[in-house]
């Protein structure tokens, strides 16, 4: 048993089931990050853990305690959303000390706590300020204060960086990994940046259609994905995909290969696994992405990507032959499943 | 048992109640007894002579040549008063949109009949504006050389409908300021320097962007609207003959001026009726308007 | 007041057009008020007369013949007791329908509204016979609740458009925060919706104020508001417009000025959320 454990967790729309029986252990003090495409239902579970969806079926232990139907003020936890929904009447002391409030803590006890969390995230200066006065990231590190000063037993975010600009999102990133750190509260993160989910989570747990696809360590997902689907939304540029009619000596039953981009290569038309033509050449300085069009490939096929870390004489129309490394390769079947996989590292 | 969320969806419903259950007997009760009136004798003249009397009240009612009248004239002053508020309307709130000096007086003067209620409004135009020999109207005419006008005598509804939309144009010209000023400024100028005309920018800018306080303009309009009562039983009291008899004002007229209760029931049932058709008409054409 | 403004044709054109049309609209007005200081002869006069001396002796003599103060403390009582009630259980709902919806919500609130739309006539038969049964003929308590009634349904929808555009996450936050639903209402949707709750109270005074289908229905010299109070001179004897100047004037006196005073705060929340 976990610190925070759903089991079978269902939610209905009507008729439209978005969660689908969902199981999950969270221990202590673990950074779970739940990413998947929009409409996976990734916001909707971190709404019912929060109590501000109904939960329509199995149960929600927190801590030894059943909260499936507790209120949500009642649960000990602390969100974050995405709109930072700061309450605009409100300065940004009286923000953050506002559940304190509620609860009657006493006043010399509250100043205290919002003067600890107000300086762990440099908001000191602005404590008398309302929202309105307040930048993008202000706003975001008072969001955060207020759940900051509550001390819940889960801190919960919902896509929190998402309506900041590029640069803040990775400066907030780092604040709240550093956060996290030092605080050592359990936490769940929504998001459906994978940047995100690889560099913050102790464990990320990947969502499709109100299902789990996979759990793991941001590695273990990239290494060893236990799908296809999973192995394509993690990982950028997404993993090339080969029909293994194209392959000899591809396993039994196997119907893709996948290969990341980092693990082709361009060679020598001798030594080419698969021939094509460049398509596109996009270099980026570090590294250099080449588009390859396999001679098999139809129209609407995409073309393989292939990152290497030197520049390129490649035009667009070359001929290029693509080789690819046996150590790291994934084949699938027929349904998406991984059905065998040679990456080197922790055990699938 | 119940457990908390449970709760929390008694009290949403908690919630609903007083304003659901008071309307539900407002509207239930009356009903119910205007429905029963309707089939029964109920004459105040004759309080003797009752018991049920099947669809005569409604026969009656229908036969009465007033009632083809009376059903045309509540959708005539209807349609042309919701016509003329929202284009006048319409019209000033684009003229007085941008800054002029006095800008807010004006805008206070323009609005000040919405303030005004309709016995005054009615009493005001019936004598000082429309009097055929000492209003403003007739001495206007008089001033010009033509003839005065008897306007309550010769064109009863006409007058009505102007009393109406003088009453109701500051509530359309109040919400299309209003939305006027959330316009986006940046693609008016886009469109200036695209060598849009204004009438170019109207159609294609100002409209869609007033489509919504439209709808709403409309839809209260109508609601207050198809029961208008005051300004007719004060003015005209629904005529000449039934010239400006609306369904409303030929209900009233059958229970308390002929004391023909279960007839006028049978109006009411004819009038819910009507009410009803617009209103899913309105709620059809408007409540798209206003997803969202 | 003229400085600010770089002069050209088309201002001086738009100034111009805006101004006579706004005096247009308002002249009625303007002609009650001077004639309600005019004697009854001069009230007639052709052509009008714009000047001339102005005398008060119509409003004492209003005073005098009916008890002004009595109607106008009927009107604001009926208003005010009306519009309070209307909001207590406005309130409520329209909080209901916009941060609880559920998949009838449109349907009430539709409903309620098409309740607005049926002819009061329809009902008042059977609302007289109700009033008469129970004594309530010519109260003021039938009255308010009846105003009440009437404006329910677009005071429900104005609140509600108005709570719309508070963001639901406000709420949310205020839950997760501890905050029990009278906390949430409290200190946080009530300090954000003022505004449009003062303005759904203020529509409410108004049309309560000038709602004259029920007052001069069901009351008389009881429990009449100045609606009622303004019909009773609308066909006396003898010369008449001057004293139905001053009786009008005094009438929608100050319901007008009270408009003016409030119209930015009216029209904010009265665009019942057709204004992004």
């Amino acid at each position: 048993m976990g610190f925070l454990d759903l089991e079978a967790v269902d939610k209905y729309y009507g008729k439209l089931h978005a969660i689908k029986g969902i199981d999950l252990s969270i221990q202590q003090g673990e950074f779970i990050v739940f990413v998947g495409p929009s409409g996976c239902g990734k916001s909707t579970l971190l709404r019912m853990i929060a109590g501000l969806e109904r939960i329509n079926g199995g149960t929600l232990t927190l801590d030894g305690n059943d909260i499936t139907h507790a209120a949500p003020a009642k649960r000990d936890l602390a969100m974050v959303f995405q709109t930072y929904a700061l309450y605009p009447h409100m300065t940004v002391a009286e923000n953050m000390s506002f559940s304190l409030r509620l609860a009657k803590v006493d006043k010399a006890i509250i100043d205290e706590k919002v003067k600890t969390a107000a300086d762990k995230l440099d908001l000191t200066q602005y404590l008398d300020r309302t929202p309105k006065a307040l930048s993008g990231g202000q706003r975001q590190r008072v969001a955060i204060g207020r759940a900051i000063v509550r001390q819940p037993k889960v801190f919960l975010f919902d896509e929190p960086l998402s309506n900041l600009d590029a640069a803040l999102r990775g400066q907030t990133r780092v604040e709240i990994a550093r956060l996290h750190r030092e605080l050592g509260a359990t936490t769940i993160y929504v998001t459906h940046d994978q940047i995100e989910a690889m560099t913050l989570a102790d464990r990320v747990v990947v969502l499709r259609d109100g299902i789990i696809e996979q759990v793991g360590t941001p590695l273990e997902l990239y290494d060893h994905p236990a799908n296809r689907f999973v192995a394509q939304f993690i990982g950028m540029p997404q993993m090339n995909l080969i029909p293994t009619s194209h392959v000899p000596a591809a396993p039994q039953g196997s119907v893709e290969l996948g290969v990341r981009t980092e693990h082709m290569a361009i060679c020598a038309m001798g030594d080419a696994r698969i021939k094509g033509s460049v398509e596109m050449v996009e270099s980026l300085g570090n590294e250099t992405l080449i588009h390859v069009r396999p001679e098999f490939a139809g129209e609407h096929d995409l073309p393989l990507i292939i990152r290497q870390y030197e520049r390129t004489d490649l035009q667009m129309g070359d001929e290029a032959g693509v080789r690819w490394d046996d150590q790291h390769v994934h084949f699938f079947d027929a349904d998406g499943k991984t059905l065998t996989n040679t990456v080197q590292g922790v055990a699938a | 048992m119940s457990s908390p969320d449970q709760e929390s969806r008694l009290t949403q419903r908690l919630l609903l109640t007083p304003a659901v259950s008071t309307l539900l007997l407002w509207m239930i009760v009356p009903l119910v007894m205007t429905i029963y009136f309707s089939f029964i004798r109920y004459n105040l003249m004759q309080p003797d002579a009752s018991g049920f009397v099947g669809w005569s009240n409604y026969e009656f009612f229908i036969t009465n040549p007033a009632f083809g009248d009376a059903v045309f004239n509540t959708l005539l002053l209807l349609g042309s008063v919701v016509i003329i508020t929202v284009t006048f309307g319409l019209a000033l709130a684009l003229l007085i949109n941008d800054p002029f000096p006095g800008q807010g007086l004006v805008r206070v003067l323009l609005i000040s009949p919405f303030f005004i209620m309709p016995t005054v409004n009615a009493l005001l135009w019936k004598h000082m504006m429309m009097n055929p020999i000492y209003g403003v109207l007739a001495q206007i005419s008089v001033f010009f050389g033509t003839e005065p006008i008897n306007w309550l005598q010769d064109l009863p509804l006409f007058s009505v409908i102007i009393m109406l939309s003088w009453q109701w144009m500051p509530f359309a010209c109040l919400i299309f300021i209003t939305s006027l000023q959330s316009m986006d400024k940046e693609q008016l100028e886009a469109s200036s320097l695209d060598g849009a005309t204004f009438w170019q920018q109207f159609r294609y800018l100002y409209l869609p962007h007033l489509a919504r306080p439209m709808s709403v303009v409309i839809m209260i309009e109508v609601i207050f609207l198809l029961s208008v009562f005051a300004e007719i039983f004060i003015t005209t009291s629904g005529g000449p003959g039934t010239a400006s008899t609306n369904l409303a004002y030929l209900i009233f007229a059958e229970a308390l001026l002929n004391f023909d209760v279960g007839a006028a029931s049978a109006g009411a049932v004819f009038a819910i009726i009507l009410a009803n058709i617009v209103a899913i008409f309105l709620i059809r054409m408007i409540g798209k308007n206003l997803e969202n | 007041m003229f400085g600010s403004y770089e002069w050209n044709k088309k201002l001086v054109i738009r100034t111009v057009a805006s101004w006579a049309l706004a005096l247009l609209v308002f002249f009625p007005i303007l002609f009650m008020l001077v004639t309600s200081f005019k004697t009854e002869l001069q009230a007639i006069a052709v052509p009008s007369l714009w000047v001339f001396e102005p005398t008060l002796e119509n409003y004492t003599e209003v005073q005098d013949r009916s008890d002004y103060l009595h109607f106008a403390w009927n009107s604001i009582i009926t208003s005010v007791l009306s519009t309070i009630l209307g909001l207590l259980i406005a309130v409520p709902a329209a909080y209901s329908f916009a941060f609880a919806p559920t998949k009838r919500s449109k349907d009430i609130m539709m409903w309620m509204l098409s309740t607005k739309m049926m002819p009061a006539v329809g009902a008042l038969i059977p609302i007289y016979v109700i009033c008469q049964k129970l004594g309530l003929l010519d109260s003021v308590f039938a009255l308010t609740i009846i105003f009440t009634m009437i404006n329910l349904p677009i005071m429900v929808w104005m609140l509600y458009s108005n709570f719309k555009d508070i963001p639901r996450e406000i709420l949310e936050a205020a839950r997760m925060d501890g905050a029990t639903l009278w906390d949430e209402f409290r200190q946080v949707l009530l300090p954000l919706s003022m505004g449009g709750i003062a303005s759904t109270g203020l529509l409410c005074l108004v049309l309560s104020w000038n709602e004259a289908f029920w007052v001069l229905n069901l009351t008389s010299a009881n429990a009449g508001t100045l609606a009622s109070l303004v019909a009773s001179y609308s066909s006396p004897e003898g010369l008449f417009w001057a004293k139905l100047s001053a009786v009008s004037v005094l009438a929608i006196g100050p319901i007008v000025v009270f408009g003016w005073f409030s119209q930015k705060q009216l029209v904010q929340g009265l665009t019942f959320g057709a204004v992004k």
